[in-house]
């Protein structure tokens, strides 16, 4: 198929971007995504034109490296799928597609649709951890018994990828799905029970100084989350602070 | 220079504990004026950066990704061993080893492989400690799954996320150390060159690969976990950033490089569609628990499949070759991942094939359908239930185990896997060889250590399931932090190492040089012309099966692809920017090295043995004949070309296991 793609290009940060018209032909629908801007890719370095920067790395939807905005959409129009697993079935001869980077003021554009996500990084310094030294005398795995349910709801959590979708489709630039889902995997544990008010305590005031949006519960970032986090993780979160705060 | 594998004297049981009690300490005081430089972020390095701020070391950790968290250790799906024994059917350390040491085809150091599997019941009493989600039953114990090439149930894991989440757990344990300032974290950096002071490996020079910008840093020591080096092969199941630089820098530098040619060919991978194609993907070996794998027993039917003209679906029992079942009646289906990837090929190369490309076979769950479906049918007091009941009541459970297994096939392949059988067909996924390190993990260079898949010390030439995970936390939880101290005891009145030393100058000037020849030089071929050409002659000459012919011309081709890279590679922009076609080209360039030393390792072993297969050297049956003259590990010394370098070799005894014909029969 043909296609025409509407791509933000941006040369730096410190660079205003604009939007740039490009033509790809042959694209196959078996292809994923980011192999089409692969091909696209090719052909511009064969023209000596500049290639698109994109991040990207695993291509399995795992490492959450891939953040592209598609017509409007966060990872773009499946559900369930980062960018990486996007395959261009979903797509038709002859469509415009609108590819922009992740847009939130606490993820400066460092090149085209390459964001700088290292607020997620500060959040987690502020408390994403449990406090143990790496020794071989901890207790044996198996001493402490974890409910199914809870272990399981910890796990669900704790599936987030920090891709930074939900930050993208948040009308607010929210980060709190992301946020909850880590203080929710911990909250549900009981290795997380010493330090959780601190913990939940440390990681919202760190997101707020991040610049990040509040929550005005209108469910777009679970709808889009690739790994499908639920919206109790934020609900969650929010009985945790009140519980510290009090 | 002689290797010496600084193995410990005494009793298998005893080398590890003794070696403890008896090496140099570092005092926590002095912990504080030592700088460590860790060089990858994964399941290793992050595992070793976090213990060793922990100690109170200064840790400089290097990721090429945006965040430690995205490291490729991520991907890994099936599990983690641990020598536990929770499910009581007899496991223990020796087992562990023992299925280890014959995995790898007696191809691994026998004492190394102990002490791995002596501390990998640590790594889950600790990772369970961080708060890692393991899977469970209901009692709320730590569930098991069981892996290929064992008769045990070792494998603890989090759904088809293992990788994932341990690395998370790695990846808080080094936010802690970030948040105290024990750990410096430089995100969107690449180790360009290790630098050398007086012999010793005493820092790095890195790229910031957002602005450019060359830099120096020192360390007392210096970590190489940069991962594997699968991309040499341009398609295999690695990311599309994963490397060899690092590992082949220090090797440049005298750092001696181990069986490069024992490289991992998984069994169930998704089966390549078209040249666009960027990666492979790959389905958890957990999959042939449940799945039997056949192709169709007569030509025509493959021919007729290929063609479209008839569906999997259509062929009755007797029309299909179970081929594992067939040749391995012992293991069958769970037989270790070289030997399910053979026989995959084989059929293939016979033309049994079937989809367009002809390499794909089929990975089949419609028996476990009516296996579960009839046993929950039974449970549920279901009388005469119909055939699709079974089916749907089988259908269910297979669901509940594999069902993100199924879903990632449905969206890549667009064919629903309940209804018609997956197609799978083998793809390169983890490198056995690496940086040579001895027992303390430190390389040929003083003061460098290289830990994890980077090394090559624990897998021989073949790893069995969910044993990268466990070495990688192995080495960075529980081995480096110890055998570091011992070096670094020296070290504790060297005070800070001066970046601004004539070493440092020159190295940056190398890498400077490079940088500047590539943006330059404009030529008519991109970067991943050359990789993917690259690609097709490993894939095709020193793939799954090699003989000396196909490598001999091997080393012909990739010496002549690198001779054209190095006058007509084409870089587009500068270097004073966010450039990933030029962090690619540095990438290529070492793979174009790599591979050339990778086929010239492959043609001195004259036998088979696990992940390398002589076609010279097979027994009638068509299995890997090894040969006692080559039970040793070649490491290869750097003398400029690949085919200079010089072959040394490290001889393996196996004084604790009886080596043997490896039967899955």
């Amino acid at each position: 198929m043909d296609l025409t793609l509407k791509i933000w290009r941006q040369k730096d940060s410190n660079t205003k971007g604009q939007m740039v018209d490009y033509k790809v032909t042959e694209i196959s629908e078996h292809m994923s995504f980011l192999e089409m801007m692969d091909v696209m890719n090719e052909q511009l370095i064969t023209k000596g034109e500049e290639p698109v920067a994109f991040d990207h790395d695993c291509r399995e939807g795992i490492c959450g490296m891939c953040s592209m905005y598609i017509n409007g959409e966060a990872h773009g129009p499946d559900r369930g799928v980062t960018t990486c697993q996007l395959h261009m079935r979903m797509f038709k001869h002859g469509d415009t597609i609108t590819i922009e980077p992740w847009r939130a003021a606490a993820f400066p554009v460092i090149k085209d649709l390459v964001v700088n996500r290292s607020a997620f990084d500060r959040i987690q310094h502020a408390g994403g951890y449990i406090s143990v030294n790496t020794s071989g005398n901890t207790q044996d795995a198996n001493s402490i018994p974890i409910q199914k349910q809870a272990a399981d709801q910890a796990m669900d959590a704790a599936t987030c990828i920090g891709c930074g979708a939900c930050v993208a489709t948040c009308k607010n630039s929210s980060a709190m799905l992301f946020v909850g889902a880590k203080v929710s995997q911990y909250a549900l544990l009981p290795q997380g029970q010493v330090e959780a008010a601190d913990r939940v305590k440390n990681m919202v005031a760190q997101m707020d100084l991040e610049g990040f949006g509040n929550c005005t519960n209108t469910g777009a970032c679970e709808v889009e989350c690739p790994k499908g986090i639920s919206l109790d993780n934020i609900a969650r979160m929010n009985r945790e602070l009140m519980k510290a705060s009090i | 220079m002689a290797l010496d594998s600084k193995i410990p004297k005494g009793p298998i049981q005893d080398k590890w504990t003794d070696y403890k009690n008896h090496i140099n300490l570092v005092n926590p005081a002095n912990k504080r004026h030592i700088d460590i430089i860790v060089v990858g972020t994964g399941l290793a390095g992050g595992s070793a950066a976090a213990t060793l701020a922990e100690l109170g070391y200064n840790v400089k950790a290097f990721a090429y990704q945006d965040s430690p968290r995205r490291a490729h250790s991520i991907a890994a799906q099936g599990g983690i061993n641990a020598a536990k024994n929770y499910q009581g059917d007899g496991d223990s350390t020796y087992r562990l080893f023992y299925d280890t040491v014959k995995g790898g085809d007696y191809r691994s150091r026998e004492a190394n492989v102990y002490r791995l599997a002596e501390v990998s019941v640590n790594i889950i009493d600790q990772c369970v400690a961080q708060g890692v989600p393991f899977a469970r039953d209901y009692g709320g114990l730590l569930d098991n799954r069981s892996f290929g090439g064992v008769l045990v149930s070792r494998t603890f894991y989090a759904k088809g996320q293992t990788g994932q989440q341990l690395l998370l757990g790695a990846y808080s344990a080094m936010n802690r150390q970030i948040a105290r300032g024990k750990i410096e974290m430089f995100n969107r950096h690449e180790m360009l060159d290790v630098v050398k002071v007086d012999g010793k490996a005493r820092g790095i020079i890195a790229r910031n690969l957002v602005t450019g910008e060359i830099e120096r840093h020192s360390a007392h020591a210096v970590v190489i976990a940069s991962g594997g080096y699968g991309n040499v092969y341009f398609l295999s199941t690695n990311a599309m950033g994963s490397n060899v630089t690092a590992g082949w820098k220090v090797h440049k530098k005298g750092a001696y490089f181990a069986n490069p040619c024992y490289t991992q060919i998984h069994p169930t991978c998704i089966p390549r569609s078209g040249d666009y194609q960027s990666k492979l993907t790959l389905m958890s070996e957990s999959l042939r628990n449940d799945g039997r794998i056949w192709v169709p027993a007569k030509l025509e039917d493959a021919k007729a499949i290929r063609e479209g003209k008839k569906k999997p679906t259509d062929l009755s029992e007797e029309e299909r070759d179970y081929y594992l079942e067939r040749r391995y009646p012992a293991f069958g289906n769970l037989v270790p991942r070289d030997v399910a990837s053979r026989a995959a090929k084989e059929r293939c190369d016979e033309g049994f094939g079937v989809n367009a490309t002809g390499e794909a076979v089929y990975l089949d769950f419609a028996a476990s359908f009516v296996r579960y479906g009839e046993e929950q049918a039974k449970i549920q007091n279901l009388v005469n239930p119909t055939k699709e009941k079974i089916k749907e009541l089988g259908q269910a459970i297979v669901k509940a185990k594999y069902g993100n297994l199924f879903q990632m096939y449905e969206k890549i392949v667009d064919e629903n896997p309940y209804e018609t059988p997956m197609m799978i067909y083998p793809a390169v996924h983890y490198t056995m060889g690496g940086v040579w390190v001895d027992y303390n993990l430190m390389t040929t260079i003083p003061g460098c250590y290289c830990i994890g898949e980077a090394n090559f010390s624990d897998h021989g030439a073949n790893r069995l399931g969910a044993s990268a995970l466990m070495q990688g936390l192995a080495d960075g939880y529980f081995v480096l932090p110890y055998t570091i101290g011992d070096y670094l005891a020296d070290d504790i009145r060297t005070g800070k190492i001066s970046t601004d030393t004539p070493e440092f100058a020159e190295a940056e000037a190398e890498v400077k040089k490079t940088i500047e020849f590539f943006v330059n030089n404009k030529g008519t071929h991109s970067v991943d012309y050359y990789h993917k050409k690259l690609g097709l002659i490993m894939w095709e000459k020193c793939g799954m099966s090699r003989n000396a012919q196909g490598l001999k011309e091997a080393i012909e081709d990739i010496s002549a692809l690198r001779k054209d890279f190095w006058v007509n590679v084409n870089v587009p922009g500068t270097d004073k920017e966010y450039n990933e076609q030029l962090a690619k080209a540095g990438r290529v360039a070492d793979f174009l090295e790599l591979g050339e030393l990778f086929a010239k390792d492959a043609l001195i072993r004259e036998e088979s043995a696990g992940g390398h297969f002589r076609e010279e050297h097979q027994t009638p049956e068509g299995e890997a004949k090894r040969l006692k003259e080559f039970q040793f590990v070649s490491a290869w010394e750097y003398k400029g070309e690949p085919k200079d370098a010089v072959l040394h070799k490290e001889a393996l005894e196996y004084e604790n296991i009886e080596v043997k014909e490896r039967s899955y029969k």
